[in-house]
């Protein structure tokens, strides 16, 4: 009989539970914020993982409208130069090439990721930070520093990959 | 017994199960008099109401935006008033809007929001208000829910017989309640009689919104009470109530009551129109403000105008005419079809409904039975269609729901009673709580009135809500008229003293409401569109910074180089580009309100440090889960130090 209860109770609990998780309370079960020794030794692992570049993070291409694309092997340097100034204007008060500031280094950027990872974390950046695992990832590396939509067009994302290609080619 | 128990249990969770679980019936909604009052005023969550409501704020110069049916209060737009809660009145932007020929004038008294129309039907452009106390018009853009321009009336003294548009907003008018020297000049008040005059604005409406005063009607000094436009065939015509014909210059409560009839100002604008284009009337002196808020600098500028044009209604032939309606009539309502024309003599408890044909023939018959300093006074039997009798005590306001029926307010006997057009019997009437003033049906001084709602609008509260001391708010109450008979669906209060309000279907509006500013549009003088611009500059005692808002931090967050004494400018620009992510800015200390600026939008706030020290400033506004973290540092200096201008992000010097 006491069996059956516990075995009740628990089922309850269980259902009660799913009842009421979402994916945004998941992602905070990693972070203690009680514990600081293990926040610590978490966000250590996390970043181990980022800089670890496993193959699968290229193959990644997110979750947005860009589905697939061809990118030529040239750079298009009009192109570019309007991905630096849409850069500048929309992005750089929080994101530095050369250093983390608010959120990731830039510098490097398209040979970790995917061109369409990064068009959707460009313009669909709430649904990728709560549902894509690498933004996610870098969600808590930032310290729940949300990516900011700019309300940006598909061609300015893509002029944007064309200037961090640029970049990367050149450094 | 047991069994009985059971059953009673059974009975209960059967109602309760059925309480809950019609939440997605909508067919009842919408049924007439089917369903319940809580069904019909509850909008679930996330769903949207059906209907936008513009209220008056009365005193507190400003205007609210409701849903309905629900009732939830949407926004307040600050108009006439300063409004520390966004920087209103307070930002070096928006300070020239509340400028006057008097001076800054930081408060208002707004009354009687109109929407724009376009062939006599809502159009959902922008919502005109009057200011009561120091006379102004002004224009809110639909677009955006903020004030886009102020103008100021000149010779006018309680702006109340206003803001009402035309049918194609041509005009949008502005009357004088309370007569004045015209123009202003030192006399014996007690000479009022004769030497006063009631100024009728008729300011023209631009296709982009931009008003200009075209000419101002001299009229006799009675007080203009309120006013509408002819519709349809009565096009082209606009009615003004007045009161105070006898011209008391004291004690009016008993002196202006003293006639058994007063007048319906009958005024053909377009003959008006007409002939001050072809050069007629008298430009003279005037002095008044012309504040209009640029969208894309986000800066008000303030233009003070010295002339104006004014017209002698006797200078135009069949122009204008009086038709005599008892008894100190206050509301002037013109029903859709533009025949019928409502005097609600707020003194009697009869209606007055005149007839714009029998009005148009009784001119053209020269059927008059007098005159007032030579305008003539139309025979009150020719133009009269009929009465409302014994609808109630104290008619004020009438508006109309399309069907062939008006809806009368009784401020003395705090009713709403309907009744129908033609045959003027009462078909129904509801108590209001309490003493109402103002109705409002969407559109229900249009041609196009949306008869489904009715809001009244009442002056007296009581025991309406929990008692909150001795001062409340007014209280509203909503019904549905869209069965034969009205039913009372709900009550919600409302902020400061609503006169009239405007309501319009939310769909006509709800598409175009902006999300954002857009940066790469910001052409602020002062703005910093990207950090790289961000800075400091000196000018004499004056210090600009140029700063940035981005979650969750300032650039620069950290300053130096200023000195007690100065007067540092902060332009703030909010960088965020995403609907709904607004930055505040607030400094310790500063003798001024916050700012809330919204995505892409510049604004600026000043400070005169007054000690030295290291001082705080941070972001008012909960942007994200860093916002307690979006905060920084100006050093402040003594007088003569020689510290200099640095501004600093991460310990980095900008440039």
């Amino acid at each position: 009989m006491k069996l059956i209860v516990k075995i009740g109770m628990s089922l309850a609990l269980v259902i009660s539970l799913a009842a009421c998780g979402n994916s945004e309370k998941e992602d905070k079960e990693s972070l203690r914020l009680d514990d600081y020794s293990s926040q610590t030794k978490e966000k250590k692992t996390e970043a181990k993982d980022a800089s670890g570049d496993s193959g699968d993070d290229l193959s990644n291409k997110g979750i947005g409208p860009i589905k697939s694309m061809d990118l030529p092997e040239s750079i298009d340097s009009d192109m570019a130069a309007n991905g630096a100034s849409i850069f500048k204007n929309m992005c750089s008060a929080c994101h530095k090439m050369d250093k983390k500031f608010v959120g990731p280094a830039i510098a490097g950027v398209t040979e970790r990721r995917s061109p369409e990872w990064i068009m959707n974390m460009i313009l669909n950046p709430e649904q990728m930070i709560k549902e894509d695992p690498i933004a996610k990832r870098l969600l808590i590396e930032s310290n729940m520093a949300v990516m900011a939509n700019q309300g940006l067009e598909e061609d300015e994302a893509r002029a944007m990959v064309e200037y961090f290609r640029q970049y990367d080619k050149q450094n | 017994m047991k069994n009985i128990f059971k059953i009673a249990i059974l009975g209960v969770l059967g109602l309760f199960i059925q309480s809950c679980g019609n939440g997605g019936s909508s067919d009842q909604k919408s049924g007439a008099i089917s369903g319940n009052a809580a069904e019909r005023v509850y909008v679930a969550p996330g769903e949207h109401d059906e209907f936008y409501a513009f209220l008056s704020g009365g005193y507190s110069g400003n205007l609210t935006v409701y849903g309905l049916p629900s009732g939830r209060m949407l926004k307040e737009i600050p108009v006439f008033s300063q409004f520390p809660t966004n920087g209103y009145g307070y930002s070096e932007e928006t300070v020239p809007m509340l400028n006057t020929s008097f001076g800054f004038v930081p408060w208002g008294d707004a009354h009687h929001p109109d929407i724009s129309q376009t062939n006599g039907e809502l159009d959902g452009r922008w919502v005109f208000i009057n200011e009561n106390n120091t006379p102004r018009i002004a224009r809110i853009s639909l677009e955006y829910f903020e004030t886009e321009e102020i103008i100021e009336i000149p010779h006018s003294a309680g702006n109340h017989s206003s803001s009402f548009v035309t049918e194609n907003t041509e005009y949008v008018v502005a009357g004088t309640r309370f007569s004045v020297p015209y123009p202003q000049e030192d006399m014996a008040i007690d000479e009022m009689k004769g030497n006063f005059k009631g100024p009728l604005t008729f300011i023209a409406v631009g296709d982009d919104g931009r008003m200009k005063i075209d000419f101002q009607l001299k009229m006799p000094g009675f007080n203009y009470d309120l006013a509408h436009p002819g519709r349809g065939d009565s096009h082209g015509w606009f009615f003004f109530t007045t009161y105070n014909t006898e011209e008391a210059h004291t004690m009016q409560e008993v002196n202006a009551s003293q006639n058994d009839k007063d007048f319906i100002a009958a005024v053909n604008w377009k003959k008006i129109q007409e002939y001050v284009q072809n050069g007629g009337g008298e430009e003279i002196d005037a002095e008044y403000a012309h504040n209009v808020f640029d969208h894309s600098t986000q800066t008000a500028t303030t233009t003070m105008e010295n002339k104006v044009l004014t017209v002698d209604p006797r200078e135009v032939e069949g122009a204008v005419f009086f038709m005599p309606t008892p008894k100190s009539p206050h509301g002037c309502d013109v029903d859709p079809s533009g025949e019928y024309i409502v005097g609600n003599g707020k003194l009697s408890t009869d209606l007055t409904v005149h007839s714009f044909s029998k009005m148009i023939t009784a001119i053209e018959n020269e059927d008059y039975e007098g005159d007032a300093y030579d305008i003539p006074i139309l025979n009150f039997d020719s133009t009269l269609a009929g009465t409302v009798k014994e609808g109630g005590l104290g008619p004020l306001h009438t508006e109309f729901d399309g069907k062939g029926n008006a809806y009368t307010t009784f401020f003395i006997s705090s009713e709403v009673v309907k009744w129908k057009l033609g045959t003027w019997e009462v078909l129904d009437r509801q108590p209001s709580y309490y003493s109402v003033g103002h109705n409002m049906i969407p559109g229900g001084n249009s041609r196009k009135p949306f008869g489904k709602y009715m809001v009244s609008l009442n002056k007296i509260t009581k025991d309406r809500y929990l008692p909150t001391g001795p001062e409340l708010e007014h209280s509203a109450q909503l019904y549905d008229i869209s069965g034969e008979k009205m039913e009372l669906l709900s009550d919600f209060p409302t902020h400061g003293e609503p006169h009239y309000a405007a309501g319009i279907p939310a769909d006509k509006i709800k598409s175009k409401s902006r999300k954002i500013y857009r940066l790469d549009e910001n052409e602020h003088e002062y703005a910093a569109t990207n950090e790289s611009e961000t800075k400091m500059v000196r000018d004499g005692k004056d210090v600009h910074v140029y700063m940035t808002t981005v979650r969750s931090h300032f650039s620069p967050d950290n300053l130096e180089g200023i000195k007690v004494g100065d007067k540092v400018y902060f332009h703030v620009t909010n960088l965020e580009q995403d609907f709904d992510v607004p930055h505040g800015f607030a400094m310790i200390g500063a003798n001024t309100s916050e700012l809330l600026i919204m995505p892409g939008q510049t604004k600026t706030i000043t400070w005169e440090p007054k000690k030295v020290g290291v001082w705080p400033f941070y972001c008012t506004d909960f942007c994200s889960a860093l916002h307690q973290e979006m905060q920084g540092y100006v050093r402040v200096s003594g007088q003569n130090s020689n510290v200099p201008l640095k501004w600093t992000l991460d310990d980095e010097e900008i440039n």
